[in-house]
């Protein structure tokens, strides 16, 4: 590949008002100087002047290619958000689903189960988001059956980010959260379509999260009860929809959920019904023996 | 049987892969190599060929480490070894980055086998001379561990393993006196089954402690002479044990 530094602003074409550049790519510099016989002739000239293609009408020829990256990529218009306190790691989101000023759903699923033990979040492009989150779950169990233990929130997380790296600038648009229980405890990254990979505690996605941000950030504490942590989840999404208009709406439901072990065997499942409840379920049997049937039951019967 | 053994991806009739066989042959003229198994201690002893005197022995390393907590000793082709640890070490750091996790010993085990494998399932190329063992502790469960790798690229994990010369003389004496040790117990029972084929004692042995604390350390040579001694002490004072009791009947 050949990077030509130079360019030479042929022609300048004045179009009524606007003036137009056609610029073209200089490539007089590969030519050998020595010309090719003696004198040149008329026969010769198509020869002797320098090859150039047209580019595209643009003024930024080095940028261009980003701008039209920037068109294709979706604003990530949901807001999502993860924290992690005492007890374990809440999820929650809110559930519109917007194509550009059309709302197509209300009524979306945003939390997607990667495994029994760890979940991620959607945020940017419905489907990037769904495809990857199942294909991160195929190799987080092909991971578990080749070293016979679970794979790690941070392993799982870097399968992902390198993943999305190596598509990266190509559009696809992903702002996730991995969140989920591992020997060492609760753990939270953020992975981005940019391949930027960061591990936290307090994480807010889309076009909500700055409102969502802001309820979190005054009401945290890490010594919460599931049930405050709960009610603090719900508030913060609930206010990123009232003013966020890509966001929630006025009649969305909520599905928030967390699914941990606690080293008793005492595992719980925390729902919102609607912007206004919040039930807290215990459940019998631990998560992390085997998928609890009931629990893909409970979360779609809302 | 000659014609089924030029080009390794021929199987004879009898079923044999006679270059892998032939592999196992060089590893049994490599020098000798135990490993044992301790509750919190795994060690590796190797045979050490006399000092040339000329030769920096400090240059001729026959125990390596793979990572901070996983070591690799040999015996077989030693050229091949160098290749086969340079591609594990890579395996190892490649595993940090993807994963963020240091390797377990069954993982680069796994990944070492296949590699010999490979080099026996593949066209103009031969399997790798040598047998390893692989000793570690799991990054998380602080288990530690020992492997056996050979050139067909089988693995399986023991308590105590020897290979090379002599191995089958040392496995008896392992499987004879092996019993659960820690930290020093199990230094001396696996420099007692490499003194069991080596000729001359502490001048020819080398051996590498690993702990979950301290790594791979290697002993030197004072230390091994004096681990010698105390054994050639018990060794004496059990046979004097067993000629008294004899002359009092």
């Amino acid at each position: 590949m050949v990077y030509v530094t130079s360019q030479r602003k042929d022609i300048v074409r004045n179009e009524g008002f606007r003036t137009v550049i056609i610029m073209k790519i200089d490539f007089s510099g590969l030519e050998s100087t020595a010309p090719l016989c003696g004198a040149s002739s008329e026969m010769f000239d198509g020869f002797s002047t320098s090859p150039s293609f047209q580019i595209p009408d643009t003024t930024d020829f080095d940028d261009f290619q980003k701008e039209a990256i920037q068109m294709v990529k979706p604003a990530k218009g949901t807001t999502t958000l993860a924290f992690i306190f005492k007890e374990g790691v809440m999820v929650a989101a809110d559930s519109r689903a917007s194509m550009g000023g059309y709302i197509s759903s209300q009524s979306v699923k945003k939390i997607i189960e990667i495994n029994p033990y760890m979940l991620g979040t959607m945020a940017g492009g419905a489907a990037d988001c769904q495809f990857w989150h199942r294909n991160l779950g195929i190799k987080c169990r092909l991971h578990e059956l080749a070293n016979k233990r679970r794979i790690s929130v941070t392993g799982a997380s870097k399968l992902l980010a390198n993943i999305l790296y190596s598509y990266r600038g190509m559009g696809l648009s992903v702002g996730t959260m991995i969140a989920g229980w591992d020997e060492k405890g609760p753990g939270l990254y953020y992975v981005d379509s940019e391949g930027g990979r960061l591990k936290g505690t307090k994480f807010s996605v889309g076009s909500g999260s700055p409102y969502a941000y802001g309820v979190l950030d005054s009401g945290y504490r890490y010594d919460m009860t599931i049930e405050e942590a709960a009610e603090l989840a719900r508030r913060s999404i609930y206010h990123a929809t009232f003013r966020d208009g890509a966001s929630g709406g006025v009649a969305s439901g909520m599905l928030c959920f967390i699914m941990w072990d606690q080293p008793d065997g005492r595992s719980y499942l925390v729902m919102t019904l609607g912007n206004f409840t919040i039930c807290t379920i215990q459940l019998n049997q631990p998560l992390s023996s085997r998928r609890c049937p009931k629990l893909e039951f409970l979360c779609y019967s809302i | 049987m000659a014609r089924y053994d030029r080009a390794i991806t021929v199987f004879s009739p009898d079923g044999h892969l006679f270059q892998v066989e032939y592999a196992l042959e060089a590893v049994r003229k490599g020098n000798a190599a135990v490993g044992v198994r301790g509750t919190d201690t795994v060690v590796l002893g190797v045979e050490k060929k006399s000092t040339v005197k000329l030769q920096d022995s400090r240059s001729v390393r026959k125990i390596v480490n793979l990572d901070d907590h996983i070591a690799l000793a040999c015996a077989g082709l030693k050229a091949d070894a160098r290749v086969l640890i340079n591609k594990a070490r890579i395996e190892c750091q490649s595993h940090r980055l993807t994963v963020e996790d240091p390797v377990t010993v069954e993982y680069i085990t796994r990944y070492i086998a296949g590699l010999q494998q490979k080099y026996t399932q593949s066209g103009g190329v031969r399997p790798f001379g040598l047998s390893t063992l692989i000793v570690g502790f799991d990054p998380y469960t602080d288990v530690p561990s020992l492997y056996q790798t050979d050139p067909s690229g089988t693995f399986s994990a023991w308590k105590a393993n020897a290979t090379g010369r002599n191995s089958n003389s040392m496995r008896e004496f392992l499987e004879k006196n092996y019993k659960e040790t820690s930290g020093q117990e199990t230094i001396k029972l696996a420099i007692r089954a490499l003194l069991e084929v080596v000729e001359s004692g502490g001048k020819n042995i080398e051996v590498a402690v690993m702990t979950k604390e301290h790594g791979l350390r290697q002993l030197d040579e004072a230390e091994i002479d004096a681990i010698v001694a105390e054994i050639e002490a018990e060794k004496a004072a059990a046979e004097a044990a067993k000629k008294a009791p004899a002359r009092e009947s």
